[in-house]
C-alpha cells in the first residue's frame, strides 16, 4: 500500500497493454497540479511503461511497489 | 579533381550541439493506411497511448484504413456500382475488419475478439473513442473519399477535413514523426 497519501485510485489489475496508461492518464486528467494518483497494475510491461509515460509528460513517479504479481506506483501531476 | 580540393578535418565545420528538446519530435503523424484487422489494432493502441502520452497525434486516414471509418451500422457506400460493389464484398467500419492471414470466412477474427476478451485487450473500436477523447486528429485523405465515392456523413463523427498528402506532409515537415501503418 502506498505511504503517501494519494488523491485517487485506479484499479488497473487485470488490464493489458495500453489500457494501465490510458486509464492513468484520463485519471490524471481530472487532477490538479500537485495532485497524486495511485496505480495497482498486473501487467508486468507497465513497470518500464509508467516510467515512458512519467519521463515523455513530466509527471511524477514518487513510489513504486512489487507485491506479488501486482505493481504499485503513486505518481504527481506536473 | 586534385587532393587539395577533398576537405580536411579542419575544414569541416564544427558539430552543431543540439539542446537535448530540439531531438524530441513535436508529436506523432500515423498514416492508418491498411483496413486489416491486426494492423487497425496496432494503429488504435499507437494512437490511444500517444493520446495519453500527451503526445500531439494527427491520424491520416486513407486507402483501406478509410473503410475502418466508416460508421459501424453504414452496410453499403458509393455512388456508382463498382464502389457498391466494394463495400458490399469487404463490410466497412471497425468492428467488421477481417484479418490479412487466417481470415478464415471471420473464424480468425471472432478467436481473435474472445481472445482480446479472455485477456483484457481493448477492442479497436474503445481504443479508438479513447484515442479521440484525449484529442487524437483524425483526418480523412479527400482523394479515398471520392474514389470509394464516401461523404461526411458515411464517416464517424468528430473526424477532421478531408485533405490531401500535402497537408500530411507538412506536419511531418513541422517535426511530427511519421509512422506508416
Amino acid at each position: 500500500m502506498a505511504t503517501v497519501s494519494v488523491d485517487l485510485t485506479v484499479d488497473a489489475r487485470g488490464l493489458n497493454c495500453p489500457m494501465p496508461i490510458v486509464r492513468t492518464a484520463q485519471a490524471v486528467k481530472g487532477l490538479a497540479s500537485g495532485q497524486t494518483v495511485e496505480v495497482i497494475a498486473t501487467d508486468p510491461g507497465s513497470v518500464k511503461d509508467f516510467a515512458a509515460w512519467s519521463k515523455t509528460t513530466g509527471n511524477e513517479i514518487v513510489e513504486q511497489t512489487a507485491d506479488g504479481g501486482e505493481f504499485h506506483f503513486v505518481l504527481r501531476k506536473k | 579533381m586534385t587532393v587539395a580540393e577533398t576537405p580536411t578535418i579542419e575544414a569541416m565545420p564544427e558539430p552543431v550541439v543540439e539542446p537535448e528538446d530540439a531531438a524530441k519530435p513535436k508529436g506523432l503523424a500515423i498514416i492508418c493506411y491498411s483496413g486489416d484487422l491486426e494492423k487497425t489494432w496496432a494503429a488504435m493502441i499507437l494512437a490511444s497511448t500517444a493520446g495519453a502520452m500527451a503526445m500531439p497525434t494527427k491520424v491520416f486516414v486513407t486507402f483501406w484504413g478509410l473503410q475502418t471509418f466508416v460508421r459501424d451500422d453504414v452496410r453499403i457506400t458509393g455512388e456508382n456500382w463498382m464502389q457498391q460493389m466494394m463495400s458490399f464484398m469487404q463490410r466497412p467500419g471497425i468492428s467488421h475488419r477481417k484479418l490479412s492471414k487466417m481470415n478464415f470466412f471471420g473464424m480468425g477474427p471472432w478467436m481473435m475478439r474472445k481472445l482480446a476478451k479472455q485477456y483484457n485487450v481493448a477492442s479497436p473500436k474503445e481504443l479508438l473513442e479513447i484515442a479521440a477523447s484525449m484529442g487524437v486528429e483524425f483526418i480523412p485523405c479527400q482523394m479515398t473519399m471520392d474514389m470509394f465515392g464516401l461523404k461526411r456523413e458515411d464517416l464517424i463523427e468528430g473526424m477532421g477535413d478531408p485533405v490531401g498528402a500535402a497537408t500530411y506532409l507538412s506536419y511531418v515537415g513541422e517535426g511530427y514523426a511519421p509512422l506508416f501503418i
